[in-house]
Parts: structure tokens; C-alpha cells; sequence
């Protein structure tokens, strides 16, 4: 056996050049994204040593928009287009933080019936939301079905939304003071319907994709954050929720009509990819109770929508208002100066705040554990570059 | 703690399992309801409405106990040098001087139990010339607070923009420190990186959340 200082010694007799490699030489330098579809609009520099990651350095803002700029130019109701366009698949949660604080700042009470309508529409849209979530998931770890049965599934919740708002993702619905439009005649039936099969549907998506032994052991035990390092973090949603801290902005803080509804937040105590992966799907579940008991309990009649003057405004003011959306805690700070157009908006994202979790998960792991490492974050590139 | 709320709290046994994973995920018997005044409706009109009819006497708006017991705390502690607006139940408001935003922020992280940043916004007041930077505070570690948002507000000047950095008090507020510099030109003095961050790399004009930023042709 020769060893490597041998060979060296050897290939010098020869008359050749070999360098030795140094600690910087071993590092290689990779770019994930930002056209990756692996790693959405976003791009992770990451250096790996051999196959385990050594250095991580998110770069969001390959899409960023300045949409808090642009709220600053129009009035509060012309706003609400442009701000759902971060999440489109969830736009009926992100305009409801907005909607909830703008209440606040001009002064609305929102009708009972509108109350419930917006929140069914915003259960949905999450359900939307997390489904197409879950099919990424489950096609970045290859396991194509799980690509596909949530994908076809999620068309039916969109159709439901078609017929409830007129858009398949961008509804622009929930608006300040209510929601546009009262629901279709047959809605609630055809609502129940769609539930009761998805949640025949979510245990087979048990079955055959968080009981396979291969997803398991691709997420089990991987990257593991503590319930500490959650806290230190500001982690929100699913992420802190898979940490063992049960923060669910619709229970902690409910707003509208949802303490009138009784549901359990969901929570595990591991940490893991596994447990990230999983409380949405639990959150799903959850989710179907909510819809079936938001369609029971709803006003049969009456307005869905408060009267505004064309251009609310209200005194000068400041509000921050939290609703629970698929990627966690979405706030909105508006600061008021009494003219219709907001002084000052900031959105607070889910999205922004788990991304700190990132390079801390990721440093240690393997480079094939990227894509169960990143999506089991919740994390949506569009929505943290705002 | 001026607390009027302890509710008992019992840890409610899971009732949604997992498929094969006993005792990791249970159900959450949710946080201590908000004070009796906080619920959704009231708040919206009673903090926003009295202004504009009535502003002789400044102090209608009473905060509730909880919020008060809150605010006598932070007020005994640091006595003059701070001042606690109350916006409506559930959020208050601090306004420190920039040389003792770390002094307080290690009070109300250690004291008080507010262990992250949910959001650092930053607001542009040209007339005065000056920035404030809003660091929103919660905490998932006391339930009884698990409902309120605490803003730390401190100001800065708008032609020198220094303010100290948070981030050993707060490790949650990198990324928003980060974006506050890029956005409004508010340098964090001990932040390891005051750089590039959502604006492209050769973005060469002024932070854009400035007022005197305008959009093209708006």
C-alpha cells in the first residue's frame, strides 16, 4: 500500500505536477437556482465538501416586486389586485390580514354572513394552497403519484372557488368591510360534497406517501430544529408548530368569527423534515372540520359586505393585524395619515421568517437532502421577496 | 405580573394521530383567551372612531388591566426615558431613545417573555426628518401573551441613519435588519451584514421605501 504521501513523492521522480489540494480546493461552490426548479424564484449559494453541505447563503429577491412601494400610490380598495399577486395560490389569506387591518384603521364592522363567507373562502384557499405544496413536495423527493393526486385534487377546491368567487387563483374577494359577492345557490351542498371525499382522500394520501418506508427514512431525524433554536429563530406556521409549540394565530389571537369555532391546533414535538412535512397535512384535516362547521353555522341571509364610502379613509393611525395563512403568521402594518392612500404598509410574511431557518438546517446535511430539507420549510420565493 | 387572566390550563391527550408515530403529535389545548375586551369587534372602531370626534382629553382610550399591568412594568423599570402609547387592546407601544433599544429589548426578551421579532418595519417622516424603525415583538413562550404584539419604536436621524443592531437580543431579526438598511438606508451598527439583499446588485439610487423615492411616471 502507498500512501498518499508516497505517490506524491513518486510523481515528483516522474516529473510531474500534482498539486496538493488545499481546505479551500476541497469546497466546491454550487448555485441552486434562482431558475432552478428545485429551489423556486430563489437562489441558496451553497458550498459542499464532498457531499455534505458546508456553507448556505439564501438570496431572495429574484422576483421582488416593491409591492409595499406600490401600496403607497393607490387608495386602500385598489390596492387589494396587486397585493394577493405574492401568493396566488392563497390570495384569499393574504388579502384578509389586509383587509382586517384597514377595518381597523377606517372603522368597518363587517356583516355576520360576510364574516363566515371569507372565512370559508380563506379555508379553501389554504387547502389550495397546501396541496400544491405537498405536490412539490412529494415530486422533489420522487414520488410522482404524490405529484399527481394532490395536483387533480386541488382542482376541484378551485373549481369550488370559481363558483364562490369567479377566478380560479386570484379572487381579489376578501375586500375591506366583507367579501364582493354572496355565495351561488347549491354552494353549501356542493362545498360539504368536496369536503367529505377530500377527507376520504387524505387518508390515502396517508397510505401511500407518509407511511412509505422510503419517505420516512428520507425525512426522519433530518435536520432537526429544537424547540429553542424555533423560538430564538421566529419561525412561524407549520415550522414552528413541528418544533412542539402549538402558535396558531386563529386560536392565539382569533379574529372574526373563528373563536366560535371549535378546532385543535396541530402540533408535533420531533422537529424533523418528517414533522414539517406532516403538520400541514394535519392542518388539512383540521381545516375540513372548520369548513364543515363554518357551512353549519353561517347566517342563512343577510348582507355579506359593509357599506364603504368610495375612498375609505379613516384618522390618522397605525394598525398590525395577523391571520393564519398557509405558511404561517401574515401580518400587515399599516401606518395611516388620514388620506386615503396608506402612509406606510409592511407585509410580514410567513415565507421571510422561515427563511432564517434555512442556512441553519441546511449547513451539516447532505447535498441530496436539499430539496426534503427547503420545501419541508413552507417556504414560497415569490411571497418573501413581496 | 399583573396577570388577570391565568385561566388553569391542562394539557389536552392527542386525539389525531399519526399513522405509526405514537405520542408525537397531540393536540393543543389553544393558548389563554385574550382579555374579555379583546375580542374581534370592539377593538377595530373603539381605538380608531373616538379620535377624530373628540381629541381633548388624550387618555379616553383606557387600556385594559392586562395591557396596563404590561405597560406599569416596562414604566418602573426604565421610569422617564421611555414613553408607552397604547394603541388599542392587545398592542402597545414603546418609544425608546436609539442608545437604549438593546437595554430594553434584553427587559422585555428576559423579563417579559417577548422571544421574537415577528417583523422590523421601518417608516420614512421626511417633515420631521426623521426614520422610525418598529421592531414587533411576540412570544411563543408565555401563552397569556400569545395574543399581543408589542412594538418597540425608536427614531433615528434621516441624513445619518444609525441605529444599534438587536441581533444579539433578538436572533429573529437578521433578515429584517438586513432588508430595513436596503429599503430605508437605516445602517445597524454590529450587524454582521448591512448589504444587498431583495433590490437587484447594481441597484444604484436611493433606499426605495424613502418618501422621497418616487416611482416613474406616478
Amino acid at each position: 500500500m502507498t500512501s498518499l504521501e508516497d505517490k506524491f513523492e513518486e510523481s515528483k521522480k516522474l516529473g510531474l505536477q500534482i498539486v496538493k489540494e488545499s481546505e479551500e480546493d476541497r469546497l466546491m461552490t454550487l448555485s441552486v437556482g434562482p431558475q432552478h426548479p428545485g429551489s423556486g424564484h430563489f437562489r441558496i449559494t451553497i458550498k459542499v465538501d464532498g457531499d455534505y453541505i458546508v456553507y448556505c447563503d439564501p438570496d431572495p429577491g429574484y422576483v421582488h416586486r416593491g409591492e409595499e412601494k406600490m401600496c403607497e400610490y393607490r387608495n386602500v380598495i385598489q390596492n387589494i389586485p396587486h397585493l394577493e399577486r405574492p401568493v396566488i395560490h392563497d390570495s384569499n389569506n393574504i388579502t384578509y390580514s389586509y383587509s382586517l387591518a384597514v377595518e381597523e384603521l377606517v372603522g368597518i364592522e363587517v356583516p355576520r354572513r360576510g364574516q363566515f363567507i371569507r372565512a370559508i373562502a380563506s379555508e379553501l384557499n389554504r387547502q389550495v394552497y397546501t396541496l400544491y405544496w405537498l405536490a412539490i413536495y412529494g415530486i422533489f423527493l420522487g414520488h410522482s403519484t404524490m405529484f399527481m393526486w394532490p395536483t387533480g385534487d386541488r382542482e376541484l377546491f378551485i373549481d369550488l372557488l370559481e363558483a364562490l368567487t369567479g377566478a380560479r387563483v386570484t379572487h381579489a374577494y376578501n375586500i375591506p368591510g366583507g367579501v364582493r359577492n354572496d355565495m351561488p345557490d347549491g354552494f353549501k351542498d356542493r362545498c360539504m360534497r368536496q369536503v367529505r371525499y377530500f377527507e376520504k382522500r387524505l387518508k390515502e394520501y396517508e397510505d401511500i406517501f407518509y407511511n412509505n418506508p422510503l419517505f420516512r427514512q428520507r425525512t426522519e431525524g433530518v435536520a432537526v430544529l429544537s424547540k429553542e433554536d424555533a423560538i430564538k429563530l421566529g419561525v412561524t406556521g407549520s415550522v414552528v408548530r413541528a418544533s412542539g409549540i402549538p402558535y396558531d394565530i386563529r386560536k392565539a389571537e382569533p379574529y372574526d368569527i373563528y373563536n366560535e369555532i371549535d378546532f385543535k391546533v396541530q402540533y408535533m414535538k420531533t422537529g424533523d423534515c418528517f414533522a414539517r412535512s406532516y403538520v400541514p397535512f394535519l392542518d388539512m384535516k383540521e381545516s375540513c372540520h372548520i369548513i364543515e362547521q363554518l357551512l353549519d353555522k353561517m347566517p342563512q341571509s343577510g348582507e355579506v359586505r359593509a357599506k364603504l364610502q368610495p375612498n375609505p379613509k379613516g384618522p390618522p393611525g397605525e394598525a398590525y393585524r395577523r391571520v393564519e395563512s398557509g405558511r404561517g403568521a401574515l401580518g400587515y402594518y399599516i401606518v395611516s395619515d388620514g388620506t386615503p392612500k396608506p402612509y406606510r404598509v409592511k407585509i410580514s410574511v410567513g415565507s421571510f421568517r422561515n427563511m432564517l431557518a434555512l442556512p441553519y438546517l441546511l449547513v451539516g446535511q447532505k447535498l441530496a437532502d436539499m430539496p426534503a430539507v427547503y420545501w419541508s420549510l413552507n417556504y414560497w420565493p415569490v411571497e418573501a421577496d413581496r | 405580573m399583573s396577570s388577570n387572566k391565568e385561566e388553569p390550563k391542562k394539557p389536552v391527550p392527542a386525539s389525531s394521530s399519526p399513522p405509526s408515530k405514537p405520542s408525537t403529535t397531540t393536540t393543543a389545548k389553544p393558548p389563554a383567551k385574550p382579555a374579555p375586551p379583546a375580542t374581534a369587534k370592539p377593538p377595530a372602531t373603539a381605538a380608531a372612531k373616538p379620535v377624530p370626534a373628540a381629541p381633548s382629553p388624550k387618555k379616553e382610550p383606557e387600556p385594559p388591566a392586562f395591557e396596563k399591568g404590561l405597560a406599569d412594568q416596562v414604566k418602573k423599570r426604565f421610569g422617564e426615558s421611555i414613553k408607552v402609547v397604547f394603541i388599542r387592546p392587545l398592542r402597545i407601544k414603546i418609544q425608546v431613545d436609539p442608545k437604549d433599544t438593546v437595554e430594553v429589548a434584553t427587559f422585555l426578551r428576559d423579563t417579559m417573555g417577548f422571544d421574537h421579532a415577528e417583523s422590523v418595519a421601518g417608516t420614512d417622516y421626511p417633515k420631521e426628518n426623521q426614520i422610525e424603525v418598529i421592531y414587533h415583538l411576540g412570544s411563543y413562550t408565555r401563552e397569556d401573551l400569545a395574543a399581543h404584539v408589542l412594538s418597540l419604536t425608536t427614531r433615528t436621524n434621516r441624513d445619518d441613519a444609525h441605529l444599534p443592531t438587536l441581533i444579539n437580543v433578538y436572533k429573529s431579526v437578521e433578515y429584517h435588519e438586513r432588508e430595513t438598511f436596503e429599503m430605508l438606508g437605516v445602517y445597524f451598527e454590529g450587524h454582521p451584514r448591512n448589504d444587498r439583499f431583495l433590490l437587484p446588485e447594481d441597484w444604484a439610487d436611493i433606499p426605495p421605501l424613502r418618501k422621497d423615492f418616487r416611482i416613474k411616471g406616478r
